[in-house]
């Protein structure tokens, strides 16, 4: 019936299946990982120990800047958008993406959007300089000429995103098998569903927070310069209008992926399906209404503190739904450990550390003393690494083996996980100390106090990347070497369309919808 | 070597070098190892400690019940023990509890909270109004009203940063002029910025606000205790981000009103001496060391710049060029560059002994003067 991959670099280049689409995002996003990987390596190696040793104060900004923005933009968001490409259809029983063309595009304009802000690295006056929050007017009248090609980059990315978001939710509205109703699709469709419109939008409000740099630096418009009757505060409003619903773009489909891998290694269907479906709604609801928790500090007047403490703080309830939820799944299963499984347990554990720091500095007064400081550098590594890293690391050991009818070495898999855990809580559990003590963050250097357990900090880092390159040879050696599986289900308590089908998947899948009851 | 193996030692030992601080040794092993924030010397910094404790123990109960549950579970139900899953997947009843109780939690977090965040709002009734003022990279403190106004710069030697000399203890810690109040008064900060955002942060007064250009933000401190307290700027402002630290020196009332007194002699003989003329030689030397102090961050000690960031100075149109263009650019700044006005960061002998050094510094060798007065008659007649 259907025809197999084309031959050649053609097969990637003008593909529109969803599984090679998928494929690219995902190796992509890994080149963007190790990547950002190595600047954070730089940054880490920069603070070992007081004093400039490696670089220059000016460059060590370039880092941190770019550590975050190809980290974000770069690396997370495209694995979750290609685990959406691979998995999707395959859950909902749809042969493909609703929108192959625009699917292919929406991928392959992203390396020219990286290469445009890395070339940066190599020109006159360094890379983009004033951190992955790019505030007004450090990254406008105080910016390197530079700042040209990295709006130009978030252009690029944000069409990308936007034509991913509108491609998932025309696929997941339009093409479910007969029978799938809305509340019997899987949570990672779900949580995908609800991201896609997160990212519609908040992704123009991006755009327009960068056009009008864009015209603030070239063409003399003064959207953010008070000189000119602007208001650099305006900036952080926009900017935190789109920063804070993009955290749960992040996390939300990180949420999906766990709520498949707690029930299959409980053995035990999912706690609170319902619930679980309302929650991520009320979370991304709630995003949208709570930016200005991450100004607390401009002069807002008491009524905006205030108001904007309880919204944040409300955040805590539908997000402890979510862990009771993940914890009733495992209550009286039958659990095995396998690698994905502890990944996910992992996830809970240190996603629910960061959740609380969140709540934290939540607190408006207390926010006083952690603002800026290194304690929100361990809390949003603790929700952006221990959380969407980790799901995603879990999700690649979980479905690989469905990908490519081969078994992953569970052993290593363990080691890289062991080695993960310890160098990712060695090196980010310092850094609340770090900033409680008080140590500011994006600083290239510091007072002696702070020594110690920045070194404890580095060497945790180091280690935790080193595992890295453990996960990417255990997934080479997989894909090339790796024992063949062939049974549809790879794992014992899986459950969903996705695992009907056969091991490997064939490039074409559900040419005729399977019926769900 | 043996200072690795006393951090490994440290490390396995810090949470209880924590705990038994009061020992005298300890104690300064456990402020290495410091892992919490510091109560401070304010009633607001207090206030603020408390509540973060109150927290921090509200989370650390919740982390006990539900992970001792999860870890329960990951023991006694798992598959190689025999355990058989059970298939229950809802239960409105548990939904509902779990919703009301975390939500009944942070009603009570709230409300402490609320009461703290109003009286930190309150600066009204302050004694001395003080205006700080962020620039790239360095503090300026206003006393209102006193006509005393200096700025406070990093006293960290760059051999210090660069390794090439031992550090001391106060490394990075240390300014040129500190900030000085008195104690068990209340103190307006009203902060600032003429170039980017920065953030004032002194962690024991509890204090930390946003330098803003073109906004004036608001707060305020009441320190208890004489002593001196060291911050630093918290908000990213650039490649000297790391280099502007605070230090605030909180004096006995009798001591601050003597120390303003002196201050205000000092400012008026800065004023004197713009009147008095001055060697090219003389100049040269002042000139060297405010140039190194206020320029040379951008312009680099060489004149050289950075290339595509900051222009170099050595043989510019500006430098070289029409004396008058020269003062403009020094005093009034370029607007939509990086470039600060520093008419009023400087006084006027140091303005023109950084002009008059730059127009006969590495290799500018214009022989132009510019004296203290031709300064002040720019600056009167624009």
């Amino acid at each position: 019936m259907a025809h197999g991959p084309a031959k050649g670099i053609g097969r990637w280049l003008f593909t529109t299946n969803h599984k090679d689409i998928g494929t690219l995002y995902l190796w992509f996003s890994f080149a963007m990982f190790l990547l950002g990987g190595f600047f954070a390596m730089v940054i880490r190696a920069e603070l070992f120990e007081p004093g400039m040793q490696i670089i220059k104060p000016e460059f060590f900004n370039q880092m941190t800047t770019m550590h975050g923005l190809v980290m974000v933009f770069g690396a997370i968001m495209p694995a979750f958008v290609g685990l959406a490409n691979w998995m999707i259809p395959m859950m909902i029983g749809a042969p493909d993406m609703a929108l192959p063309r625009m699917n292919n595009l929406s991928f392959w304009i992203l390396p020219f959007a990286f290469t445009l802000l890395a070339s940066t690295l190599f020109m006159e006056g360094g890379a983009p300089n004033f951190g992955w929050t790019f505030y007004a007017p450090l990254s406008t009248t105080y910016a390197p000429d530079t700042v040209n090609y990295f709006i130009f980059g978030v252009h690029i990315m944000g069409a990308s995103s936007i034509m991913g978001s509108i491609n998932i939710i025309a696929t997941v509205l339009n093409m479910r098998a007969p029978g799938m109703t809305l509340m019997k699709m899987p949570m990672f469709v779900w949580t995908w569903l609800i991201t896609a419109f997160l990212l519609i939008a908040v992704m123009p409000v991006l755009a327009g927070a960068v056009t009008m740099m864009l015209m603030d630096i070239n063409f003399g418009t003064s959207f953010f310069s008070a000189a000119g009757g602007g208001d650099p505060v305006l900036f952080q409003h926009v900017f935190w209008f789109f920063g804070h619903p993009e955290v749960y773009i992040i996390i939300l489909p990180a949420f999906g992926v766990i709520s498949h891998i707690i029930p299959t290694f409980s053995r035990k269907p999912l706690f609170g399906y319902s619930s679980m479906v309302y929650a991520t709604a009320s979370i991304a609801f709630l995003s949208f209404i709570v930016w200005a928790h991450h100004m607390f500090l401009v002069g807002m007047p008491i009524g905006g503190e205030l108001y904007f403490m309880y919204a944040t703080m409300l955040i805590a309830v539908p997000t402890a739904a979510k862990i009771f939820n993940w914890i009733s799944t495992m209550f009286r299963g039958s659990m095995t450990f396998e690698t994905p499984m502890l990944f996910a347990i992992a996830f809970i554990i240190l996603f629910t550390i960061g959740g609380f720091t969140g709540l934290m500095m939540a607190i408006a007064p207390s926010d006083i003393q952690y603002h800026d400081s290194y304690f929100i550098v361990a809390h949003f590594h603790y929700v952006m690494v221990a959380g969407a890293v980790f799901s995603g690391t879990a999700a690649v050991y979980y479905w690989l083996p469905k990908w490519c009818g081969r078994m992953y070495d569970e052993t290593m898999g363990k080691v890289q996980f062991w080695v993960s855990f310890i160098g990712f809580n060695l090196a980010f559990f310092p850094q609340h100390f770090l900033g409680l003590a008080g140590m500011p963050r994006r600083y290239a250097d510091y007072a002696l106090q702070f020594s110690d357990w920045n070194m404890i900090s580095s060497i945790g880092a180091f280690t935790y990347g080193a595992a890295q390159l453990l996960f990417m040879f255990n997934v080479i050696r997989t894909i090339r070497s790796g024992t063949p599986v062939s049974e549809p289900k790879t794992w014992e308590g899986a459950e969903g369309l996705e695992w009907t089908l056969a091991t490997p998947v064939p490039y074409h899948t559900f040419s005729t919808p399977p019926e769900v009851k | 070597m043996s200072r690795r193996a006393n951090m490994l030692f440290a490390l396995v030992l810090a949470p209880v070098l924590a705990l038994v601080s009061s020992g005298s040794a300890l104690a300064e092993e456990a402020q290495r190892w410091a892992i919490n924030m510091p109560k401070g010397v304010t009633p607001v910094s207090n206030a603020i400690y408390d509540i973060h404790m109150t927290i921090f123990w509200i989370c650390v109960v919740i982390c006990v019940g539900v992970f001792g549950v999860m870890f329960y579970s990951m023991y006694v139900h798992r598959k190689s023990r025999g355990a058989v899953a059970a298939n229950f997947h809802e239960n409105t009843t548990a939904e509902v509890v779990w919703t009301v109780i975390p939500a009944l939690i942070l009603v009570v977090m709230a409300i402490p909270a609320t009461k703290t965040l109003i009286n930190i709002y309150d600066a009204a009734d302050a004694e001395i109004d003080v205006k700080i003022t962020g620039y790239q990279w360095k503090w300026q403190y206003e006393y209102l009203g006193e006509d005393v106004t200096y700025l406070s710069e990093l006293a960290t030697p760059e051999s210090e940063i660069y390794n090439t000399a031992p550090k001391s203890q106060y490394y990075l810690q240390e300014v040129s002029q500190p900030l000085v109040i008195p104690v068990k008064t209340k103190v307006r900060f009203l902060i600032t910025a003429k170039d980017v955002i920065h953030s004032w942060w002194v962690p024991d007064f509890g204090v930390k606000k946003d330098a803003i250009p073109g906004l004036v933000t608001e707060s305020w401190t009441y320190v208890e205790e004489p002593g001196v307290y060291r911050g630093e700027c918290a908000e990213l402002c650039g490649k000297g981000h790391a280099f502007m630290p605070i230090v605030v020196n909180v004096l006995e009332k009798e001591e601050y009103n003597a120390w303003l007194g002196e201050k205000k002699t000092e400012v008026a003989a800065i004023r004197e001496l713009a009147k008095k003329t001055f060697t090219l030689d003389e100049l040269m030397v002042k000139g060297e060391e405010a140039y190194n102090r206020s320029c040379a961050s951008c312009h680099m000690a060489n004149g050289e710049g950075i290339p595509g960031v900051f222009p170099g100075l050595k043989g510019s149109v500006v430098a070289v060029g029409d004396i008058s263009k020269h003062l403009d650019v020094v005093v009034n700044g370029v607007s939509g560059t990086a470039m600060q006005a520093f008419g009023g960061q400087l006084s006027e002998v140091d303005l023109a002994a950084i002009i008059t050094y730059e127009r006969n510094a590495w290799g500018n060798d214009t022989g132009d003067v510019v004296q203290p007065i031709d300064v002040l008659k720019f600056k009167q007649g624009q």
